[in-house]
C-alpha cells in the first residue's frame, strides 16, 4: 500500500498538512448513552476514552465484539453522534471548534460506508439517486449529479446503464455494497469509513467487494477506518489494528505485528477463537469462557479483568493505561503487564 | 432464507470496461418503480379489481348525478308517496313525501362520498404532516405534538363526532371539520411511527453524512417511505368515515333535511318501517355496500403494498 | 451416494427433496433434488451461501415450511417417512425425535416466558410426569448445556441472558426429550468470535456424548472445519459435492467448493487480490438448464451447459457433480497444512 502512495505523489487539493501530518487524531473521545427503564443514571459506557491517530492513505482496521463501541466510534468521527467530551483533528483542524473544521465540511471529506442491510439503501429511489444524492446536495445540478453518479458505477463495476435505473431489492447483496460504496465516494471523500461493510456478505461476494475496496483506496489515494468483528478480513486489508473492548482501545499496532504478537490478552483470546479451516487443527479448549460483559457497568480497573486468565488484584485497583500511541510504528496495550513498573507478577514478560 | 439474487445466468458480457468481476448476465430484467410494481401485483387481484369496479361505478354515479337520475331528487308528490320496490315510473319506490328513492339514492352518494373523503383527505395531510414533524423532530416538538393528539385519542371517535357537530351545530361543512378532528389523531400517530421507523436507518444516516439538511432528508428519503403506511390507513379510513358521517346525519348533527344523503334518508324512512321496509332498508344497504366495498379495495391494496421487491 | 461404501442402513435419508414455493408471479426453486444420507451419531454440515437451499432443506426436515411451499421427494428418519407424518404423529416427531436450534435465539423463543418455562412445557408435553420432576430435569439440563447457577438462570427470562447463554438455554430445550437427530441452523452465527467458539466445542462434546445425528448449516467453512464428519456443499439448490470435511476443504472436487476456498480470507498476503468468484448465484425464479454454477466456473465447457451433471465419486466416500472433476485445482490449504 505505501509504495503505492509513493509511485503515485498525487496531492489531493484540499491536503493541508502534508504527507507527514496525521488525516485525523481522536484524543479521548468519550461518549455514554443513558438507558431508559434500567433504573437511575444507568449509563451505557459506549466509547469511553478512546485515542488513536489515522494516517494519511492507510487503512486502520478496528476490531471487537458485539457492544464494545467500534460503530459508535464510527458514527463519532462524522459527528452523526455527538462526543461529549474529547476531541477530534482532521488534517491539522480541530472538528467543530472555533477557527477548526465545521461539520458540514468534515462530511465532505470523511464518508461513511454501511453494513449491507434492507436499510442501507431508500427502498423508494432508484440506485443511481442514491447515488446522485450527496453531490446534489452539495450544490451539483441533478444532470451534473447523474453524471457522477454513473462515473462512479463503472467505477464500482457495475454498468450504470443496466444498474442505475434499478431499485435495491432488484440488486444482490453484492451490488447493493458496490451501490454503498458508490453513494459514499459521490461526495470525493478523503476518508472512509467502512462500518462492517463486508460483514453481511457471502464469502465469494466478501472476496470481490474487498478486492474492489482496495483497488479504489489506491486509485482514489483514499484512507479507510476499517471496521470489523473478522479478523482475517481486518488483517488482510489493514496496515495497522486497533482493538476494542467494553468502549475503551486495548490494543494498537501495526498489524503484522500485532497478529504475530498481540500483547493483550483479549487479542490473543480473539485471536485464538478464529476457526482453522482445517479439520485436523481443531481448537479443543475455548480461549475465554463466557461471554463480555454489559456495556452499562463495567467492571472496575481494567475491563478485561473479569474474563482475564491473568488477572490480580492490580487489575481491579488501577485501569492500565495505553502508553504512547501517537506514532505510527508504535505497538501499545493497556494491560499491567505489558508495565515492568505496574505490580503485576507477570509483569514485563508481554 | 433471504433470497437477494435477481440475477439469472447466460453469456458473460465482454465488456472490458468494467473493472472488476461483477457479471450481470440478464440484462432484460425489467425495472419497476414501487407504485408500478404494486400496480402490478394488483392486475392479479380479482378480488380487489371486482370490488375497485363497483367503487368506481358508485362515484361515477354520483359526479354523474344530474345524468342519470331519472327525477328530481327534491321533486315531492302527495299522491305518490311510500310507493314500493317495483311501482311503475319509480322503479325503486318512493319515500315519505313521495320523492324518487333512486334519484335521491344517486344524489346521497354525493353527499355520502364527499363526507366519507374529505375528512380523510384533510385528516391525512394535516395529521401527517403533524405526524413527520413530531417523529423527525427532537424530544420536545415530539411530545408537544403527541401529547396534543393523545387528549384526543382519549374520546371515542364516535362520541367526540358528536360533542364537535353539536358544539358548531349541523351542516355539512361543520360534519366534515369534526370529522376531521377526530381521524386527525389517528393519521398523525401512523405517520409519527412510520418517521420514527424511517429515521433510524442506514440510508438517514448516509443522507445526513453527505451534508444533507433535515428538510431535504424528509422530502427525499422519508416522505415516500411514510407515504404507504399512510395511504394504507387513510384507505381504511374512508369507509369509517362514511358510517360516522351518517350516523351524524341520523342523529340530525350532519346534513340538514330536505338533502338527499344515506344516513338523513336512514333517519327519516325509519317511520315508515312497517309500511315499506325494503324501501327503510335502500340507505342502509348503500351504505353497506360502498363502505365494504372501500374496506376490501383498502386491504387488497394493503397486501399488494407490504411485499417487498 | 455412498451406498457402496455403507452397509448399515443411515439413520436419515434424503432422496431428490425438492421444494418449490410457488406463487402468482413466479415459481422459486428453493431445493432442487438435493440428495444426502446422514449415519447415526455422524455431523453433517450442509455448507452453502445464501440462496443455496441450505436453511429451506432443513426446515422441509422438521415440516415446518409453510403450506404453499410444494415438498417433492423422500425423507426417511429410521425406515420412517417422514413426508407423510401427519397430526400427532408429527408433533411427536417434531421436538421428540428432532430437534431444532435456530440462528437467532432471542426471536425463537417467546419472550414472555421464562428458560423454565420453556423446558418444563417442552418436556411435559413429550415425556409427562410432574412439575418437580420436570424442573428438576430442566435444572440438569441448563447444567449439561454449562450455564453458570443453572437453578439461578431457570427463571430468568430470554432478554436477561446473554446471546452465548441464550443459544446455550435453546440448546438444552432442543435436547430435552433426546432427539436422535438434531439441526441446527447456523446456530453460532449471531454470536462474538470468543462466544462462538465456546458453542461450538460444547455442541460437538453433546453431540459425541449423546450420539445425536446432526446436521448442522452454515456458510462458515471454519464452522465446518470445527464441528462436522462430513460436508454436503450446496449450491442453487443441489448438493454438488460432498465428503468427510478434512478431504473436501484440502482438496476440493467440484469448481465451486474450491472458488469458495479460494476467496475466504484467510491468511492472504495482504499486498493481493483474493481469488473472488464472479458474479452471483442464479436467480431461483429461472434456473439455467444445465449446472446451475456454469455461468460463473472457469472451467465450464457446452457440455456443461446441456444438462445437470450426474454425480461422480472420484474417491472412497466422495461425490461431486461435475463434469470437469479431474481439472479441479486443489484448495492453497494443501501448500498451508
Amino acid at each position: 500500500m505505501s509504495a503505492a502512495v509513493e509511485m503515485q505523489p498525487y496531492v489531493d487539493p484540499r491536503d493541508r498538512g502534508g504527507a507527514a501530518q496525521p488525516m485525523l487524531i481522536a484524543r479521548e473521545l468519550q461518549r455514554h448513552f443513558r438507558v431508559k427503564g434500567a433504573g437511575t443514571g444507568a449509563v451505557v459506557r459506549a466509547v469511553d476514552g478512546v485515542s488513536f491517530t489515522l494516517f494519511k492513505g492507510e487503512t486502520l482496521g478496528v476490531v471487537g465484539e458485539s457492544g464494545c463501541g467500534k460503530s459508535t466510534l464510527a458514527r463519532l468521527l462524522l459527528h452523526l453522534v455527538v462526543p461529549d467530551s474529547g476531541e477530534l483533528v482532521f488534517d491539522g483542524d480541530a472538528v467543530g471548534e472555533r477557527g477548526g473544521v465545521n461539520v458540514a465540511d468534515l462530511r465532505r471529506q470523511v464518508q461513511m460506508v454501511f453494513q449491507d442491510s434492507y436499510s442501507s439503501l431508500n427502498p423508494r429511489m432508484p440506485v443511481q439517486d442514491s447515488i446522485a444524492f450527496g453531490p446534489m446536495v452539495n450544490g451539483r445540478s441533478k444532470t451534473e449529479a447523474r453524471r457522477i453518479a454513473h462515473e462512479i458505477l463503472v467505477k464500482v463495476g457495475l454498468r450504470p446503464d443496466l444498474f442505475g435505473p434499478r431499485y435495491p431489492h432488484e440488486l444482490s447483496g453484492g451490488q447493493k455494497q458496490r451501490v454503498n460504496i458508490a453513494r459514499a465516494l459521490a461526495v470525493g471523500p478523503r476518508m472512509v469509513i467502512l462500518d462492517e461493510a463486508v460483514s453481511a456478505l457471502d464469502k465469494s461476494v466478501e472476496a470481490q467487494v474487498l478486492n474492489l475496496l482496495r483497488q479504489l483506496k489506491r486509485t482514489l489515494n483514499l484512507t479507510y477506518l476499517f471496521i470489523s468483528h473478522d479478523l482475517n478480513v481486518v488483517r488482510y486489508i489493514s496496515d495497522r489494528v486497533l482493538v476494542m473492548y467494553l468502549g475503551q482501545v486495548v490494543e494498537l499496532g501495526p498489524a503484522a505485528e500485532v497478529f504475530a504478537r498481540a500483547r493483550h490478552p483479549y487479542t490473543r483470546a480473539l485471536l485464538g477463537s478464529r476457526l482453522s479451516m482445517d479439520a485436523g487443527r481443531r481448537i479443543e479448549a475455548p480461549p475465554l469462557v463466557g461471554d463480555p460483559p454489559s456495556p452499562i457497568d463495567p467492571p472496575s480497573g481494567c475491563r478485561f479483568r473479569t474474563r482475564c486468565p491473568h488477572a490480580e488484584s492490580v487489575c481491579e485497583a488501577r485501569m492500565p493505561t495505553l502508553g504512547h500511541w501517537e506514532d505510527r510504528s508504535s505497538h501499545v496495550a493497556a494491560c499491567h503487564m505489558t508495565r515492568p513498573d505496574s505490580g503485576h507478577s507477570l509483569a514485563g514478560s508481554a | 432464507m433471504n433470497e437477494r439474487v435477481v440475477v439469472a445466468p447466460g453469456a458473460i458480457p465482454a465488456d472490458s470496461e468494467i473493472a472488476d468481476n461483477e457479471v450481470d448476465l440478464a440484462p432484460a430484467i425489467k425495472v419497476r418503480g414501487y407504485w408500478q410494481s404494486v400496480l402490478h401485483r394488483l392486475r392479479y387481484d380479482w378480488m380487489t379489481i371486482g370490488f375497485g369496479l363497483v367503487v368506481l361505478a358508485i362515484v361515477i354515479a354520483a359526479i354523474a348525478a344530474p345524468l342519470i337520475a331519472p327525477f328530481d331528487p327534491y321533486q315531492q308528490s302527495i299522491v305518490g308517496r311510500l310507493k314500493p320496490f317495483g311501482w311503475r315510473g319509480h322503479p325503486w319506490g318512493t319515500d315519505e313525501l313521495g320523492r324518487d328513492m333512486m334519484s335521491r339514492l344517486i344524489y346521497g352518494g354525493r353527499i355520502s362520498l364527499l363526507m366519507g373523503l374529505a375528512p380523510v383527505l384533510i385528516a391525512t395531510v394535516v395529521g401527517g404532516m403533524l405526524g413527520v414533524i413530531g417523529g423527525f423532530a427532537g424530544r420536545v416538538a415530539n411530545t408537544a405534538i403527541m401529547r396534543t393528539m393523545d387528549v384526543f385519542y382519549a374520546f371515542p371517535s364516535i362520541l367526540l363526532a358528536v360533542a364537535i357537530s353539536g358544539a358548531m351545530g349541523g351542516g355539512m361543512i361543520n360534519g366534515i371539520i369534526s370529522l376531521s378532528l377526530v381521524f386527525t389523531p389517528a393519521m398523525c400517530r401512523v405517520a409519527e411511527t412510520a418517521t420514527a421507523q424511517v429515521k433510524n436507518l442506514d440510508y438517514i444516516e448516509a443522507a445526513r453524512a453527505s451534508g444533507a439538511s433535515t428538510l431535504t432528508i424528509i422530502r427525499h428519503h422519508v416522505l415516500g417511505n411514510v407515504l404507504g403506511p399512510v395511504f394504507i390507513y387513510a384507505s381504511s379510513l374512508v369507509s369509517v368515515s362514511i358510517l360516522l358521517a351518517s350516523g351524524l346525519s341520523f342523529l340530525g348533527l350532519g346534513v340538514q333535511p330536505p338533502e338527499p344523503d344515506w344516513g338523513l334518508m336512514l333517519s327519516t324512512l325509519r317511520q315508515s318501517l312497517y309500511v315499506d321496509p325494503l324501501g327503510c332498508a335502500l340507505p342502509g344497504i348503500a351504505i353497506f355496500v360502498t363502505s365494504i366495498c372501500f374496506n376490501l379495495v383498502s386491504d387488497g391494496v394493503r397486501g399488494a403494498m407490504d411485499v417487498r421487491g | 451416494m455412498d451406498g457402496h461404501t455403507e452397509a448399515a442402513a443411515p439413520l436419515l435419508d434424503v432422496r431428490d427433496l425438492t421444494v418449490k414455493f410457488v406463487s402468482r408471479e413466479a415459481t422459486v426453486t428453493a431445493v432442487n433434488g438435493a440428495t444426502f444420507s446422514l449415519r447415526a451419531g455422524e455431523v453433517l454440515c450442509l455448507l452453502g451461501e445464501s440462496g443455496s437451499g441450505k436453511s429451506v432443506t432443513l426446515r422441509a426436515l422438521m415440516r415446518l415450511l409453510p403450506k404453499q411451499a410444494q415438498v417433492a421427494g423422500r425423507v426417511e428418519l429410521g425406515g420412517q417417512d417422514v413426508l407423510a407424518l401427519q397430526g400427532k404423529a408429527l408433533r411427536a416427531f417434531r421436538g421428540g425425535e428432532v430437534a431444532m436450534v435456530f440462528q437467532e435465539p432471542m426471536t425463537a423463543l417467546d419472550p414472555v416466558y421464562t428458560i423454565g418455562q420453556h423446558l418444563v412445557e417442552m418436556i411435559r408435553r413429550h415425556k409427562g410426569g410432574t412439575k418437580a420432576e420436570a424442573r428438576a430435569r430442566a435444572i440438569e439440563l441448563l447444567e449439561l448445556v454449562k450455564i453458570p447457577s443453572a437453578a439461578r438462570r431457570f427463571d430468568a427470562y430470554p432478554h436477561e441472558l446473554s446471546g452465548g447463554l441464550r443459544q446455550r438455554a435453546m440448546i438444552a430445550i432442543a435436547l430435552s426429550c433426546g432427539p436422535r437427530l438434531l439441526l441446527a441452523d447456523e446456530p453460532t452465527t449471531a454470536l462474538d468470535a470468543t462466544v462462538q467458539i465456546q458453542v461450538l466445542i460444547l455442541l460437538r462434546r453433546l453431540q459425541q456424548e449423546l450420539g445425536m445425528g446432526t446436521i448442522f448449516v452454515t456458510h462458515d467453512l471454519g464452522v465446518a472445519a470445527e464441528i462436522a464428519d462430513r460436508v454436503a456443499v450446496m449450491y442453487a439448490g443441489r448438493v454438488i459435492e460432498e465428503g468427510p470435511v478434512a478431504d473436501v476443504l484440502r482438496a476440493p472436487k467440484h469448481p465451486y467448493t474450491a472458488g469458495l476456498l479460494a476467496s475466504t480470507v484467510h491468511e492472504q498476503a495482504p499486498d493481493q487480490d483474493i481469488a473472488a468468484i464472479p458474479g452471483s448465484p442464479p436467480d431461483l425464479r429461472r434456473l439455467p438448464g444445465g449446472c446451475s454454477f456454469a455461468p460463473r466456473c472457469g472451467l465450464a465447457t457446452e457440455a456443461c451447459r446441456q444438462a445437470f451433471p450426474d454425480p461422480v465419486y472420484p474417491a472412497p466416500g466422495r461425490m461431486a457433480r461435475c463434469l470437469r472433476v479431474a481439472d479441479v485445482l486443489p484448495s492453497p490449504l494443501t501448500e498451508l497444512a
